[in-house]
């Protein structure tokens, strides 16, 4: 693997260090929502790697998330008050590498299937995960855990994301990451040119899970409080919704939907408030998931390839 | 024991419940193989069906709840749900039959969320009291039963029962005996040998899902009956684990199904009657992966070799 693109990272680090002073002055609420930009930009690009580059299609997202959440958490939790940056970042990491080790844990005996059974059955793990943490007491159970201190910061934030699209940006690109292409456009032909399809689809899911959980890491630490149910189908669902919308396996679009979900209901929160409109339609904007869903409809039914899919056909043709 | 025997009682009609939802997942897929992710809700919308047409079955008749008002409440919501699931199938899933299954697998994923948010949105968040269309009772065990005479047995614990052995009993006798069941098991081995032999492949699936949401809808007042608390979520719950009885029985097999529905009824209560109610979700869900991955056909159902 080459990481070419280390010079683009490198500024895209220093403008992030430049802007920080700047952002940190801004209107909270606006704050707030660019953090929660950052964390879904990470959450998913990391699910593209696995449902749009590769092709399968995992419903189980937040779960990985939960796990990376709650262990940074825990990690801080059990350093004290006194937890500093480093002991923050080494939770995210060791949070990052525990949601890795289950995804490689789910991965092998659920990629293995296909389609609409590894989505059912990702969305199982999903399950199961929220169910061992509302039966762990260490955890908080039903209660949740709350408590920690707000170390997440713009910096770290964009900082993570960053690093998440040139992983994945260079994962793909590189000469072994063809292999997930390969896997996403023909299984049989990809077997047959003597490419070992399942290591590609245990290796996407991997990483993607890896991202997940610094994600769960970075969101515990900017809402300081973590509910089993906040990860359950409906998580998932919000990080899957943003990677169709964006055009499975197209980086830019997928971050696009990103940025676009994340603002989305926050425009709708305020269209709800709006009181020269009529009752019904504030009503309508209340609930965002009947957005998301007449748009999955919508796009399959009119334009599968995505809403923000960008020069995606042209650039596969010469691979 | 017979703490254990009113488990499996409680499992029993639960699993009844489940029979109902998967044979229509079930249905569906031995035809169109795929997983309609939409048919939870539509058992949900048979549930609020029965919500909105029973008092007015009920004023009609008196305003006493009697077998008739069920009867006729559970009838119109059966005929309500198999005109909505044509339709989805019509608007939803027909103009993308020929597409990629993953679209058609997010399409149904769409339609269900729309469901549910729309539910939400129409009938409200909170959960809804359903009106008493026929009046429940615990059933007098004679004492000449010796221990076994404390046994609870509710009125709409038999007529879940009943109700579910009937419908399972004409479907098989459609499946079987009609020539539109013979169209469909005919879909379902092969469709192109089907198509060539005359068979209406869009008249066919049309019934398919006709049935199979019918089915679903009488599950959600025969539910409702048994448990009148119901919110515009309830078919997230219900129809996963429908999905997954229909995995365990072998998917596309209808005798599967039922057999998977009660499997699933019965484990359920002997979870949340020896272990915990928070064990209940994640052993069923191991239980589906563990079939997957060890069993993939399923309890009844033939392994099928993938053709290249």
């Amino acid at each position: 693997m080459k990481f070419s693109a280390n010079p683009v990272f490198l500024v895209t680090l220093g403008a992030l260090a430049a802007l920080t002073p700047f952002i940190s002055g801004i209107n909270p609420y606006y704050y707030d929502i660019l953090i929660g930009i950052g964390i879904n930009l990470i959450l998913a690009v990391s699910l593209n790697l696995v449902n749009g580059y590769t092709g399968q299609f995992s419903l189980g997202h937040a779960g990985f998330m939960a796990v990376g959440g709650y262990a940074s958490a825990w990690i801080t939790l059990q350093s004290g008050p006194t937890a500093g940056t480093g002991i923050f970042l080494l939770s995210l990491l060791v949070g990052g590498l525990l949601a890795a080790l289950t995804g490689f844990a789910v991965g092998i005996p659920s990629l293995r299937l296909r389609g609409d059974y590894l989505a059912i059955v990702t969305l199982g793990f999903n399950e199961i995960i929220k169910g061992a943490i509302q039966n762990a007491e260490a955890l908080g159970a039903q209660r949740g855990l709350g408590g920690m201190l707000k170390h997440t910061g713009f910096f770290t934030t964009f900082a993570c994301a960053a690093l998440t699209i040139l992983v994945v940006h260079n994962l793909v690109h590189s000469t072994y990451g063809r292999g997930f292409l390969a896997t996403h456009d023909d299984e049989i032909a990809a077997e047959a040119s003597g490419l070992n399809t399942t290591r590609y689809k245990i290796t996407a899911f991997v990483v993607a899970a890896l991202f997940a959980g610094v994600a769960g890491g970075l969101y515990a630490h900017f809402k300081l409080y973590l509910h089993p149910e906040g990860f359950g189908f409906m998580r998932s669902m919000d990080i899957v919704v943003m990677v169709i919308l964006g055009g499975m396996g197209s980086m830019i679009g997928v971050c696009l939907a990103a940025v676009f979900l994340t603002v989305l209901p926050e425009v709708l929160r305020y269209v709800a408030h709006l009181e020269f409109l009529p009752m019904w339609l504030r009503h309508v904007a209340e609930n965002r998931m009947i957005f998301y869903s007449l748009i999955l409809i919508l796009l399959m039914l009119l334009h599968p390839q995505g809403l923000f899919n960008i020069k995606r056909k042209a650039a596969r043709g010469v691979a | 024991m017979v703490e254990f025997l009113q488990q499996l009682l409680n499992g029993l009609s639960q699993g009844g419940i489940y029979a109902l939802i998967a044979l229509g997942y079930t249905m569906v897929y031995g035809i169109l193989r795929f997983i309609n992710f939409a048919h939870g809700d539509v058992f949900m919308l048979g549930s609020f069906a029965g919500f909105y047409v029973g008092p007015l079955v009920l004023r009609f008749f008196g305003g006493t709840p009697s077998f008739l008002v069920a009867g006729l409440t559970l009838l119109l919501s059966m005929v309500g749900c198999a005109l909505i699931g044509m339709l989805i199938e019509h608007l939803c899933y027909r103009p993308l039959r020929h597409q990629p299954r993953i679209n058609v697998l997010i399409t149904a994923i769409g339609v269900s969320l729309l469901l549910e948010n729309g539910g939400q949105f129409l009938f409200g968040a909170d959960p809804k009291s359903f009106p008493d269309l026929i009046t429940d009772r615990a059933i007098e065990l004679p004492a000449a039963l010796g221990p076994f005479s404390a046994l609870t047995i509710t009125l709409s614990q038999i007529i879940v029962l009943t109700v579910t052995v009937l419908l399972l009993v004409v479907l098989h006798l459609v499946v079987r005996h009609t020539r539109t069941g013979l169209a469909m098991r005919a879909l379902s081995l092969n469709p192109l040998a089907a198509q060539l032999a005359g068979v209406d492949l869009n008249r066919i699936i049309a019934i398919t899902f006709g049935v199979g949401s019918a089915l679903a809808g009488a599950a959600g007042i025969l539910i409702s009956i048994q448990q009148p608390s119901i919110d515009p979520l309830m078919g997230i719950n219900a129809g996963l684990k429908a999905f997954i009885a229909a995995v365990l029985g072998g998917i596309g097999n209808l005798p599967g199904a039922v057999l998977g529905g009660f499997v699933i009824g019965l484990l359920e209560a002997l979870i949340v009657g020896y272990g915990s109610p928070t064990y209940r979700d994640p052993i069923v869900f191991a239980v589906l992966i563990g079939i997957l991955l060890f069993r993939p056909a399923g309890l009844l159902g033939k392994t099928v070799l993938e053709k290249v």
